[in-house]
């Protein structure tokens, strides 16, 4: 009864109050200014503005249906694919609006590539996973090029070693994170700027999660990285840069080791003391 | 007080009974519903089963049926007549040379040939001679196609003219009938009378009559004669017509079933498009023949009785089928499959045909074949567009006069001869066999796709 009152106290207050900390990078890969993204008739994400530093991994955490995924996804323009969903406000990846009129998401979505919370491999093989996008983009000239790019993209995601004798296998007969690990490098293979993330090691267990973590770590030197997770360890881990989104809404978004040692705002801090959430 | 403090112990003391006594009743009641719950389980077992069994007997039943009936028309009674290759009954001058010679014979009187010699054959001996109604029930032994036997034998071989020469040829179709079924005579419907069954049995033990396996049957086309009739023509006109109808219904449907899954928008209309389509799969499908032959055939004016023109009826039967069952596969795809495409930068276009088709394949060859095995058993718009005419040419191509199978078997089904029973039977297992081919033709195609 005590907590109720604190939440919905709070809540009021943030309808009144500003995103807390620092939204600003120097670096800006893609920088966001009052987006709002609607269902239909409801607003799912609420005025959000903030920056994604080139080559770090910013981390989008907050509780279930708080729009996390749903701001993800329209930084790849992936909610074009639902009807009713609308989004306003200036979207810019180094230069461009990616929701101009003249931006074709078929580019956009091979300069920023996904991750999706499932494994999802194409039920083809393990090559061809790999091959698709380079070969639909025509990135390639010749097999040996192809070759070189699955070559190197499995190396990236840490996968070569394990699949190197059965790249003709199908790619749904790997285990979970050997197929997340697969996407990733399917990801990699089309050389995006920008790789989103939407819950990648969810569906994991321990040890393909650190596997899955210690390679963004790695990728992060070539890629910017935004990545939505519900661990906070996992936050803390990967990331430069955290942003705490709460009921559409950006709470607050700083440095990773500040918002998790001394938050500004008390939702921060209840959520990252695991007092609701 | 002390009551107080009484009746709460009193109370304890029964909220612990009635946890034991609780306790034991979950136990219980559980035990009691499950053993309810496992007889619901068998009962339900034993009904499935049997109604499994049942369908099979069914089908069972209908088959062997079917296949005793048909079997008769799968053979067929020859006799050997003594042909004699007189020139006067031919009404040839063998004299002339040898071109001329030919030129006569392809207008020689072979029924005089054909009858005198079988005179011949029945007054030798102690039977006294042939009175004109014997002579007529004689020759109504032999089929109408002896005569072209004779023809074409001396057409052959030329060196026979004035010779007496041994041949087969087919019996009528009631001498058929009346040697495979043991009928008493008289019975309606076996029209053979006492002195052409004498003349029958002296043909059997004379060893002239033989039974043999009926190649018209497959080879020849629709005919009044029982015995000369095959299923060729109506055969062919029901490949052309699903040639025609798979053609232009797979691909319409399909296409469709992609542009109203993927690419349009969804909004009022294709709402209105998809109630349509859903009861155009409901509307009677001689409705479909009448719309064919007010359309079709007297505006657009394309041949009557058509394959093109079956074919296109159907099409318009058959695509509500494949589209639904289309839409439904496509729908099934995982929607994480067209958005690991998308996210890597697939355009629709491709997300579609390299990643949702494939997936849907084998459940848009099930909708397909679905489709086409009704339309192949289809029989009620043909007739309105006139595939029910009596045709005896095989069709050579999509624009000729045919008929198709099911048609024809409602024609003979129709026909008094006895001889039609059979070959009716005959041309459903023929139906039911390429029914079985399509299926194991999709079976193989679709484990094909599924195997990707």
């Amino acid at each position: 009864m005590n907590n109720l009152n604190i939440k919905e106290n709070d809540l009021s207050e943030l309808a009144l109050t500003e995103t807390v900390g620092n939204i600003y990078a120097d670096n800006a890969k893609m920088s966001i200014r009052n987006a709002d993204v609607y269902y239909g008739e409801k607003q799912a994400i609420h005025n959000i503005s903030l920056d994604l530093a080139q080559h770090q991994v910013t981390a989008l955490i907050g509780p279930s249906g708080c729009g996390k995924s749903t701001f993800l996804r329209c930084l790849n323009r992936m909610n074009d694919t639902i009807d009713i969903c609308r989004v306003t406000g200036q979207l810019m990846l180094d230069n461009d609006d990616i929701y101009a009129k003249d931006l074709d998401p078929v580019l956009l979505r091979a300069r920023v590539g996904m991750v999706f919370q499932k494994p999802n491999p194409f039920p083809k093989s393990i090559y061809d996973n790999v091959a698709y996008g380079a070969r639909i983009h025509g990135l390639t000239n010749n097999k040996t090029e192809l070759d070189e790019i699955v070559e190197t993209s499995l190396q990236k995601a840490g996968l070569f070693n394990e699949v190197k004798d059965r790249l003709k296998e199908p790619g749904t007969g790997l285990s979970g994170g050997q197929q997340q690990r697969l996407c990733i490098a399917r990801t990699i293979a089309v050389s995006p700027e920008v790789i989103l993330m939407d819950e990648p090691a969810s569906a994991l267990d321990p040890i393909a999660t650190a596997i899955i973590e210690e390679l963004i770590d790695e990728l992060k030197e070539k890629y910017t990285i935004a990545i939505v997770t519900h661990s906070m360890q996992q936050a803390a881990r990967v990331s430069q840069h955290t942003a705490y989104f709460h009921m559409g809404k950006l709470v607050e978004m700083g440095k990773t080791e500040d918002i998790f040692t001394r938050p500004e705002h008390k939702l921060t801090e209840n959520y990252i003391t695991g007092r609701f959430g | 007080m002390t009551n107080s403090i009484k009746s709460s112990t009193d109370n304890t003391q029964m909220n612990d009974s009635i946890q034991q006594k609780s306790t034991v009743t979950i136990t219980e009641k559980v035990t009691k519903s499950l053993k309810k719950r496992h007889r619901k389980e068998k009962r339900f077992k034993i009904v499935g089963l049997l109604a499994v069994l049942f369908g099979f007997m069914l089908v069972l039943t209908l088959i062997t049926d079917i296949t005793a009936k048909a079997i008769p028309a799968f053979h067929q009674h020859w006799v050997k007549i003594d042909v004699d290759y007189k020139s006067a009954w031919l009404n040839i001058d063998d004299t002339a040379a040898a071109t001329q010679l030919t030129n006569q014979m392809q207008t020689a009187n072979y029924r005089k040939v054909l009858r005198n010699s079988i005179y011949q054959m029945f007054s030798t001996g102690a039977e006294k001679k042939l009175t004109r109604q014997d002579k007529r029930q004689l020759t109504k032994l032999f089929s109408t196609n002896a005569e072209f036997t004779i023809k074409d034998k001396l057409i052959a071989k030329p060196n026979y003219i004035n010779k007496k020469i041994e041949l087969w040829v087919k019996l009528d179709d009631d001498v058929d009938s009346y040697l495979k079924e043991d009928f008493p005579l008289g019975e309606a419907g076996l029209r053979v009378s006492k002195k052409q069954a004498e003349w029958i049995a002296k043909l059997s033990t004379e060893q002239r009559i033989d039974s043999r396996f009926n190649l018209s049957f497959f080879t020849a086309s629709d005919s009044r004669e029982p015995e000369l009739a095959g299923i060729k023509g109506a055969l062919t006109g029901t490949l052309l017509t699903m040639f025609v109808t798979l053609l232009l219904s797979f691909p319409l449907g399909v296409a469709g079933a992609i542009y109203l899954e993927e690419f349009a928008p969804k909004n009022r209309w294709t709402d209105i498009i998809e109630i349509n389509i859903n009861n155009l799969a409901a509307v009677p499908s001689i409705v479909f023949g009448l719309l064919g032959l007010a359309v079709i055939i007297n505006i657009f004016e394309l041949p009557r009785s058509a394959p093109l023109v079956g074919g296109i009826v159907l099409t318009l039967m058959t695509l509500p089928t494949i589209i639904i069952a289309s839409r439904a596969a496509i729908k099934a795809v995982p929607p994480s499959l067209r958005e690991a495409a998308l996210g890597l930068g697939a355009s629709k276009m491709q997300v579609t045909f390299s990643h949702v088709l494939p997936q849907a394949m084998p459940g848009i060859i099930t909708g397909g074949i679905i489709g086409i095995a009704q339309a192949l058993g289809e029989t009620a718009p043909l007739l309105m567009i006139g595939m029910v005419a009596f045709i005896v040419d095989v069709p050579t191509s999509i624009l000729d006069s045919a008929t198709v199978l099911p048609v024809q078997i409602f024609l003979w089904a129709d026909s008094p001869e006895r001889a039609f029973l059979a070959k009716t039977s005959a041309a459903i297992l023929v139906l039911l066999t390429l029914l079985l081919v399509i299926n194991i033709t999709a079976t193989v195609l679709r484990s094909k796709f599924e195997k990707k």
